[in-house]
């Protein structure tokens, strides 16, 4: 009796449940900004078409056997009074077929499963654009040796070339993922990893760290922009410009605020952990390189969005904001703060 | 009957041997007692996993919650994990090896009565060691698999690492322990008659679960003093620093951690594959695939390790390889499913509360082999690997599988082992509660994590789509947690009914079911003889219907082992060895000695105890 009215009732969940599955499926970069299932790029591709291939398989074989069990639930409800049933031990035959069967399924996906994984592991030609990428509790530091460039949190590629990451870490293992383009990688401190993709979509996308790493593992973001070859050139020739800083230099003139905080930078011990030279980074440092912090999007490997509040908030109370962090909480006042937000603002 | 009412008669039932009293239960060498044992101590600790998890969903339960803190948060997935797989569901296992070992083959005890009580309280003391950590506010929380170089000194310089590693190290002990014992009582005490190919299937599984630990702890015990002489002594196995490599432990605890794996699922494999054929009334489709599956998984499960790596970039030819044998093994895991279904194909089907848990076994584990399928393509899994699709996929193998099949054993043996048979309504109540709430809070973690939510991370931004999930997956929680509000109102409901459950409430197929509901201390009075598979179903047919309730007869003359106290002091060496280690700063090598010593005059004694 209760089977007969769940079965009534389990096919308005089956409806249910076949709605939230579409409309979780359901997807586009504004809704699903990280998601694996949009790819944007040629590594991303081959790990979504090999999805795709495994997807359409498990589908099949899970109609089929939970049909099957659910039948089998229901046909052979026992009934009071019933006599014992036929006592079978086996059956030769179909034991063969139900493991020759599953056995060529996953021949199917084994197949292109193989060819992916020398794809993936391909090294890319000598046109590739070389970024290195290097791991630090709680950020990422991206260099361009083609250009001679360091920046950090924010990789800016062109559309349409390759890219070639070449990766480690600082300190302990991390993960590097980019979904929309490429996959995940591991980076470590005794050895290179590499991936590859080209961006065939231009954009601004989120990617998160994919290995614990620490108290903060949860807020080590990076964000990929893809853009116009002629965009990306662009923003390449003006990362040339930014190199390391005599004192003083390029203070706007009559800039109370900003000569302010270019003196607490140095005074506070800003500039121990913190460089400004996109061209000639030094290399082991302790904090983000700040060449063009005035530009990014995001502060703190993607905690906060890069408004003057927000940029004040983090100087004066990191702790507060990403316990554990390295950077130190100095007693940086309201006013300096202010300070030091219009000498970095203008550091673009 | 009249005799049966007189045997709950306490001092009736001391007379007739049964001994009584705390003293008792502190020095039981009697199988089912520790069983009983191991049972609650390891419900305990996974009730406690229980509540671990909630906080975890409460604080992922809306995007930068502050609910709790990010160390807080690390401790609690650091523990939910370890709890669950070592305090919860490999001594849920071991109660069950424990108490149905013996009675299935037809034997009066395990081979080592003794180290079987070692084995328990060096658990027990392993257990609450490891939970100490949260009074010294230094909980583990490097994730339960503690990836080096995470784990240095350099980069986890409080206890927390301390404790993972040496906990583990204890658990490691009560588990080899343990393993050895089953594992010579399947060979040498099975009744005579009964063939390997005569045993009960769940007495297979847990045959091959003795070999998988028995091969695979060395590994991890390895594992972990390398890293113990890395934090304490300086060496450098996992530094990179002094040219030691991080892949290496990675390496070392997959070629533990994948058997285990396996460790934590042949158990329920076993488990339902009892009580699908009582429920069935027919016997397991499939015996002997049954078994050869169950050997060749374990012995595949040694092939497959670094599938969980395949983000480290080994190469394309480890990749291959990896990725092949992972397709390999699930195909011995698919012939189970399907024999289970052919099983019930054909049969009278009871659905009574062990037969739902099993249904819903092979049903959520479908899921779960499928989503391990998934990940067993190198260059999708590069997408899915640390991501929430893996946190489903474990989840559905080991809740929707291990769990369900361990609650199919503990609705199914409960008469046996308390002599009262938990209600059914709230049986049915606490199936439906738990199904449902199960796959709300992880099936759209298959979602969230293909949308780019990846593990360990104690809290999302806004504006990424996890919120919606995420919110439904911690409302799936609360149900669980109402579900097991209900299991806990059963146990206790049914503890106050009178112990009257019959030795054979379920029309059983192995030889448990022929003896008194608990059985007497001695279970048998006289070993059977066996002639077939599913002895008692083949002695029913002899007898041409049911088999009369088995009178308790008195033991006389049945030599059983004496209790003792030295397992449970050799198991506070134990301890006290790795205690010792923890604090050698302040006690240094002459601390560590006198707990040698202990440990020392606690095998002694136990070897030199008279015979009795």
């Amino acid at each position: 009796m209760l089977l007969r009215t769940v079965a009534r009732r389990s096919s308005r969940w089956i409806t249910a449940l076949g709605l939230l599955v579409v409309t979780l499926a359901a997807c586009s970069t504004d809704q699903y900004p990280q998601t694996t299932l949009l790819p944007r790029g040629d590594f991303a591709k081959i790990a979504d078409d090999l999805l795709d291939t495994t997807v359409r398989w498990a589908l099949l074989v899970f109609v089929l056997v939970e049909g099957v069990l659910l039948y089998a639930v229901f046909r052979f409800r026992g009934k009071p009074g019933d006599a014992e049933p036929h006592q079978t031990h086996g059956n030769t035959t179909v034991e063969v077929i139900w493991t020759v069967i599953p056995a060529l399924i996953l021949a199917a996906i084994a197949v292109p499963t193989v060819r992916a994984i020398f794809q993936t592991n391909a090294t890319p030609g000598k046109d590739a654009l070389t970024i290195e990428v290097v791991g630090h509790q709680w950020w990422w530091e991206f260099r361009y040796p083609e250009f001679n460039i360091t920046t950090a949190n924010e990789m800016h590629v062109p559309v349409g070339r390759m890219v070639s990451l070449r990766m480690g870490s600082n300190d302990v293992i991390h993960s590097f993922w980019v979904p929309q383009f490429a996959a995940k990688r591991d980076v470590f401190a005794n050895r290179e990893t590499r991936m590859w993709f080209t961006a065939q979509a231009e954009g601004d996308y989120p990617g998160q760290c994919a290995e614990f790493c620490g108290i903060q593992h949860g807020r080590m973001a990076h964000r990929i922009k893809a853009q116009k070859p002629e965009e990306f050139q662009a923003w390449v020739a003006h990362m040339q410009t930014l190199g390391p800083k005599p004192p003083g230099a390029a203070a706007p003139a009559g800039d109370q605020q900003y000569a302010l905080g270019e003196k607490l930078f140095t005074g506070k011990g800003c500039i121990a952990c913190h460089s400004f030279a996109a061209v000639n980074a030094p290399k082991g440092m302790v904090g983000p390189n700040l060449a063009n912090i005035g530009s990014r999007s995001y502060l703190a490997a993607g905690t906060l969005k890069n408004t003057d509040e927000n940029l004040a908030r983090w100087i004066r109370d990191p702790q507060g904001i990403k316990k554990g962090v390295l950077m130190p909480n100095l007693g940086v006042t309201e006013a300096e703060a202010q300070a030091l937000v219009a000498y970095l603002r203008a550091q673009k | 009957m009249a005799t049966r009412v007189l045997d709950q008669h306490p001092a009736h039932a001391a007379a007739h041997g049964e001994k009584t009293g705390l003293w008792s239960w502190v020095t039981t060498v009697d199988h089912k007692r520790i069983g009983i044992l191991y049972g609650a101590t390891a419900f305990f600790f996974f009730l406690l996993g229980g509540v671990e998890a909630l906080l975890l969903r409460i604080q992922l339960g809306s995007p930068e919650s502050t609910f709790l803190s990010p160390d807080t948060y690390n401790q609690l997935f650091t523990m939910h994990g370890t709890t669950m797989i070592f305090l919860a569901i490999m001594p849920l296992s071991a109660m069950f090896f424990n108490y149905l070992i013996p009675l299935q083959i037809g034997a009066r005890d395990v081979a080592f009565p003794r180290l079987n009580a070692f084995s328990y309280w060096v658990f027990l003391l392993g257990g609450l060691f490891l939970n100490s950590s949260f009074l010294f506010g230094a909980a583990p929380d490097q994730g339960w698999f503690g990836y080096a170089n995470l784990t240095s000194k350099q980069y986890s310089p409080g206890l927390n690492v301390d404790f993972w590693m040496l906990g583990l190290q204890i658990l490691g002990i009560a588990s080899l322990a343990a393993a050895v014992n089953f594992f010579v009582t399947v060979l040498n005490m099975r009744a005579p008659g009964m063939t390997l190919m005569r045993m009960p299937m769940f007495v297979w599984m847990s045959f091959i679960t003795q070999v998988l630990l028995l091969l695979a702890f060395p590994v991890i015990t390895v594992a972990l003093i390398l890293l113990m002489y890395d934090r304490f002594f300086g060496s450098n196995f996992f530094v990179p620093s002094g040219g030691g490599d991080p892949l290496l432990w990675q390496h070392l605890f997959w070629i533990f951690g994948h058997p285990e794996v396996y460790i934590l699922i042949l158990p329920a494999f076993g488990i339902v594959s009892e009580v699908l054929p009582v429920f069935s009334r027919k016997p397991l489709f499939g015996y002997a695939a049954m078994v050869f599956s169950g050997v060749f998984i374990a012995f595949l499960g040694f092939g497959v390790w670094s599938h969980h790596m395949f983000s480290t970039g080994m190469g394309p030819l480890a990749d291959t390889f990896f990725a092949l044998t992972t397709m390999l093994i699930a195909i011995p895991t698919g012939v189970k499913i399907f024999n289970w279904i052919g099983t019930m194909w054909g049969g009278s089907l009871q659905y009574r509360t062990p037969m739902l848990f099993a249904i819903g076994f092979i049903a959520m584990f479908i899921i779960g082999g499928l989503s391990g399928v998934m990940h067993s393509s190198p260059p999708a899994d590069l997408q899915q690997t640390d991501t929430y699709f893996v946190v489903a996929h474990f989840h559905y193998v080991l809740f929707g599988g291990s769990i369900f099949g361990l609650t199919a054993g503990a609705y199914y043996w409960w008469p046996k082992m308390f002599g009262r048979l938990l209600d059914e309504r709230l049986g049915k109540l606490h199936f439906w509660l738990m199904l449902i709430g199960f796959n709300l809070t992880f099936f759209p973690m298959h979602f969230v994590g293909l949308h780019g939510m990846p593990r360990r991370v104690y809290t999302y931004p806004e504006g990424l789509g996890f919120d919606l999930m995420n919110q439904i997956e911690t409302a799936g929680s609360f149900v669980l947690t109402v579900a097991f509000l209900v299991f806990l109102y059963n146990i206790f409901k049914t503890s106050r009914q009178p112990r009257n459950a019959p030795a054979d409430p379920w029309n059983g197929a192995t030889l448990e079911w022929s003896i008194p509901s608990p059985p007497p201390e001695f279970n048998f009075a006289e070993i059977p003889t066996v002639h077939g598979r599913d002895a008692l179903w083949e002695m029913k047919r002899q007898r041409g219907g049911q088999l009369p309730e088995p009178i308790r007869a008195s033991g006389a003359g049945i030599h059983m082992p004496n209790p003792s106290y030295w397992p449970l002091v050799t198991a506070v060496g134990v301890l006290a060895v790795f205690v010792s280690l923890m604090v050698i700063g302040h006690t240094g090598v002459l601390g560590v000695a006198a707990a040698i010593a202990l440990l020392f005059v606690g095998v002694y004694m136990w070897a030199y105890e008279p015979a009795g």
